[in-house]
């Protein structure tokens, strides 16, 4: 019960809604944080998976980079880019430029994972019907794979993102913003309020990017394809294990 | 900028983090199997369960470690339960819904040749479901391993008595960049990853002889 | 892109074209190869390519439109090589369908059936004006039926829009890989009648792959039996195929039941109608009697004011007197069209407990009867199908003119 009310009070403090380390500006660095570096793996991987889903070729390649991917911890990738990343900017480079880094990692795995097997696991006879009638290499996959893919191919999206919102508190450890500053502070001010008050507005941020990226989902469907079944396999691991050892 | 003379000094703080961070996550793992396990048996016998278990576990993953480990401070104190439960809790979101998942990709006429043959449910399950659905289980345990051993670095913000090699990275960082400190974290933690991740692909091929016979059998 | 007129139908030739597998692919799952084969499918005509699985026949298909290449060996369409084509533009110029059918589970039935003219760029007006025509032409009312998805439709409806999205250019060559085996055979059987009303019209030159040798000699005008190895072992038309079969394989894969198979071949217009008395409702009796007497066969068939058959009267059931009733004709035989194959012909006949079927035209009129001796001389082993005809002609008890002729 003290829990809530010390929460609660720390959230509607007015005191908590302005100014460098107020709620929205911490929102705003979070959100920053968080589309600069999903966009950033888009870039990288959504390309990448889509050709490999496409032509079938490099899927073990892509494969063990999102497995190796999968397997770094962000706070030890976060500490190993620290000596590269100072050098691009020495101060930002021992702040936000590590997270970044570590949350691009985090997500090129599903985005790369999703990308190429829901491409890859678009029925043939499309393709082949698609080929048959004279479209080109190009077309068939902008016509027909991707977005007969595209549910599977925005959760990977959406997986990432979400991801991304949940980690990238770990930046504020290393002096870098958003809102794992008042996870951050709190544990070290010990200040229940502010940490459960972070847990929340974290959370909150998350579970609303999970929606938006649904919602987005669901606009860009087409309602000639079923709502997609509940795919925990494939956002969380390689929906063929055997395929992606 | 590598201080040899610091890591030959701390060989042996290294080993016993490397040591506490495997024994961690293992623990983690361990447990948070034999919950899913059971969860996720009642969930598949039990469908109408399914969906509020996947949801919970959906909005679960959203919390971010780091404000679960602080969360749990204020009740279960600087404790080995404070960086258990955290855990234990992500293995759960992705153990439940591989062992499920495992479990419904099982082919309905494989089910029903087994039930035509007079396997009871039991017997279904243990000999036919759970063999099939193994591939996905050990997939579900390589990537909530692998995870773990991340998590477990995140510990260390409990107390410094925890966190494995996790510790020499907030510590390193603490002292000012120490970067020989926070390397002897992060280098060795990734390389548990590692490791991990290639004895689960070798478990993934030893549970599944079958399929490496198809698989021999489509490269001839 | 040539225009409508120059459209019509092509001539598809196979020289001595060969597709071997490296010995890796050769294993089960890969296509099967092709060895040596030589052929020219006329045009307007429906060509079956048939054979047991792995024989070639869907590699021999997929190498017309490019999907596969030959390993040596040329294909000409009307004369040109097609090697020196950009596939993808000679892939839009020939109709597709498959097995599965492949329709863009995205995309409304509409824009399914206007892929190619898209792919052409032909304005939207014409392309939407194109998918409405075809739509009815395969049967769906396209008010109903265009704004609809994939996912909406039967299979059998799926399989129509198949055809009617590589009808979409108007191709003057068409392939079709299996394209009624997705459906029940009842939805087939009807299928494959609507195709051939179709291609009664189009007259489109038609590859088409089946693995059923019943259907191939339904379909086919020209029937190409491949063996295991890419072998072509006969090409004929259907008839040839079942009466002289080139070798053992092709008298094997025809089946036992080749005799039987051959009735499904001849239409009841093929065969002599044997005649029989007649008499309108209404006609004086005693006429209609004596001729009936007079007749070997003891039965009058009693027709209505506009000849359409009303049923048969015995003749000791005719009155001497007074003008015929049709209440005295008892139940008929099977009406039998002019289309119906032997086969259903005979099966009606059993079905009815008789020895004689009724023929009628499309209006119903009446045209003559068919007996199953007339249907026996055509199952004679030896009966070629061309000489069925004169056969029962000569046979037939009477010499009275047939009413079989092809109107």
């Amino acid at each position: 019960m003290n829990l809530v009310t010390e929460t609660a009070a720390w959230l509607t403090n007015p005191a908590q809604w302005a100014g460098q380390s107020g709620i929205p500006n911490r929102l705003l660095e979070h959100v920053l944080i968080a589309s600069i570096s999903l966009g950033i793996a888009l870039l990288l991987a959504l390309p990448a998976g889509l050709a490999i889903g496409h032509t079938g070729r490099g899927a073990a390649v892509a494969a063990g980079v999102a497995n190796l991917g999968r397997s770094l911890p962000s706070l030890a990738v976060i500490a190993i880019a620290i000596p590269v990343t100072v050098l691009v900017d020495p101060v930002l480079g021992g702040t936000v430029l590590p997270t970044l880094v570590a949350m691009v990692v985090l997500a090129i795995p599903p985005i790369l994972v999703n990308a190429y097997t829901g491409i890859a696991e678009v029925d043939r006879d499309l393709v082949e019907a698609g080929r048959g009638m004279g479209m080109r290499e190009r077309e068939i996959l902008a016509g027909i794979e991707l977005p007969v893919a595209l549910p599977v191919v925005l959760g990977g999206v959406r997986s990432a993102a979400v991801q991304i919102v949940a980690t990238a508190t770990l930046g504020a450890i290393f002096g870098s913003g958003g809102l794992g500053r008042f996870l951050v502070d709190g544990i070290a001010q010990n200040d229940d309020g502010q940490v459960f008050g972070g847990v929340v507005l974290v959370a909150g941020l998350a579970i609303a990017t999970e929606v938006a990226v649904g919602l987005l989902e669901r606009l860009a469907r087409s309602p000639g394809l079923r709502a997609p079944g509940a795919r925990p396999a494939t956002e969380l691991a390689p929906p063929s294990p055997l395929r992606g050892a | 900028m590598i201080d040899w003379g610091w890591l030959a000094g701390h060989l042996d703080a290294i080993a016993y983090r490397t040591w506490q961070h495997v024994y961690l996550a293992a623990l983690g793992v361990g447990i948070g199997f034999a919950i899913s396990f059971v969860l996720a048996l009642v969930a598949a016998r039990y469908r109408i369960l399914y969906p509020p278990i996947s949801a919970l576990a959906g909005i679960l993953f959203t919390i971010p470690s780091l404000a679960l480990f602080a969360a749990l401070i204020s009740i279960t104190g600087f404790s080995v339960v404070t960086a258990e439960v955290p855990l234990v809790l992500y293995t759960l979101v992705i153990l439940v819904r591989n062992i499920v998942a495992g479990l419904d990709a099982v082919p309905v006429d494989v089910v029903e040749a087994a039930d035509g043959m007079g396997h009871s449910r039991r017997q279904r399950l243990w000999r036919v479901e759970l063999p099939l659905a193994l591939p996905l289980i050990v997939a579900g345990l390589r990537l909530a391993t692998v995870s773990t051993i991340g998590l477990v670095t995140i510990t260390g913000t409990i107390s410094d008595a925890y966190g494995g090699l996790g510790y020499f990275i907030l510590d390193g960082y603490h002292r000012g960049n120490f970067l020989t400190e926070m390397y002897a974290g992060a280098v060795p933690s990734i390389l548990l990853a590692l490791v991990a991740d290639l004895l689960f692909v070798r478990a993934q091929r030893r549970v599944t002889p079958w399929a490496r016979a198809r698989a021999t059998e489509a490269a001839a | 892109m040539p225009d409508q007129a120059a459209r019509g139908a092509a001539i598809v030739e196979y020289q001595h074209v060969s597709k071997s597998y490296a010995t890796a692919r050769a294993a089960r799952g890969a296509p099967g190869a092709v060895n040596d084969l030589s052929l020219t499918v006329p045009a307007g005509k429906i060509c079956v390519l048939v054979g047991p699985s792995g024989c070639g026949k869907t590699t021999s298909l997929k190498m017309v439109n490019r999907l596969i290449e030959p390993t040596s060996g040329r294909i000409l369409i009307d004369g040109a090589d097609i090697a020196g084509r950009d596939a993808t533009e000679l892939r839009r110029e020939i109709g597709y369908v498959i097995q599965q059918v492949g329709l863009f589970p995205h995309q409304t039935i509409g824009a399914n059936v206007a892929v190619v003219p898209r792919l052409l760029g032909w304005p939207a007006a014409r392309q939407r004006e194109r998918a409405e025509e075809l739509l009815a032409l395969v049967g769906l009312d396209p008010a109903l039926y265009r704004d609809r998805y994939p996912a909406q439709l039967s299979g059998g409806e799926r399989q129509r829009v198949g055809v009617a999205r590589a009808l979409a250019a108007d191709p003057p060559l068409m392939l079709m890989d299996e394209p009624f085996g997705a459906v029940d055979p009842i939805v087939r059987e009807r299928l494959q009648n609507e195709f051939l009303r179709l291609q009664a019209e189009l007259a489109k030159t038609i590859l088409f792959v089946t693995h059923d040798i019943d259907e191939a000699i339904k379909m086919g005008d020209l029937v190409a039996v491949m063996q295991v190895g890419g072998h072509l072992e006969q090409f004929a038309p259907p008839a040839e195929i079942l009466a002289a079969p080139a070798s053992e394989f092709v008298a094997d894969f025809v089946g036992a039941d080749r005799g039987l198979k051959r009735l499904s071949l001849t239409r009841v217009s093929e065969l002599a109608l044997h005649p029989v008395v007649t008499a309108r409702v209404g006609d004086p009796a005693e006429g209609a009697r004596a001729r009936t007497l007079a007749d070997p066969f003891p039965y009058l068939l009693l027709l209505d004011a506009s000849d359409r058959p009303i049923g048969w009267i015995s003749q000791g059931h005719i009155p001497a007197t007074g003008a015929l009733a049709a209440s005295l004709a008892t139940p008929m035989s099977p009406l039998l069209d002019r289309r119906t194959t032997l086969k259903d012909a005979l099966s009606m006949m059993l079905d009815a407990d008789v020895q004689t079927g009724i023929v009628v035209d499309r209006t119903g009129r009446l045209r003559g009867v068919l007996t199953v001796e007339a249907i026996a001389a055509a199952l004679r082993p030896s009966a070629d199908p061309e000489v069925i005809a004169s056969a029962t002609a000569a046979g037939g008890a009477s010499a009275a003119p047939q009413s079989g002729a092809d109107a």
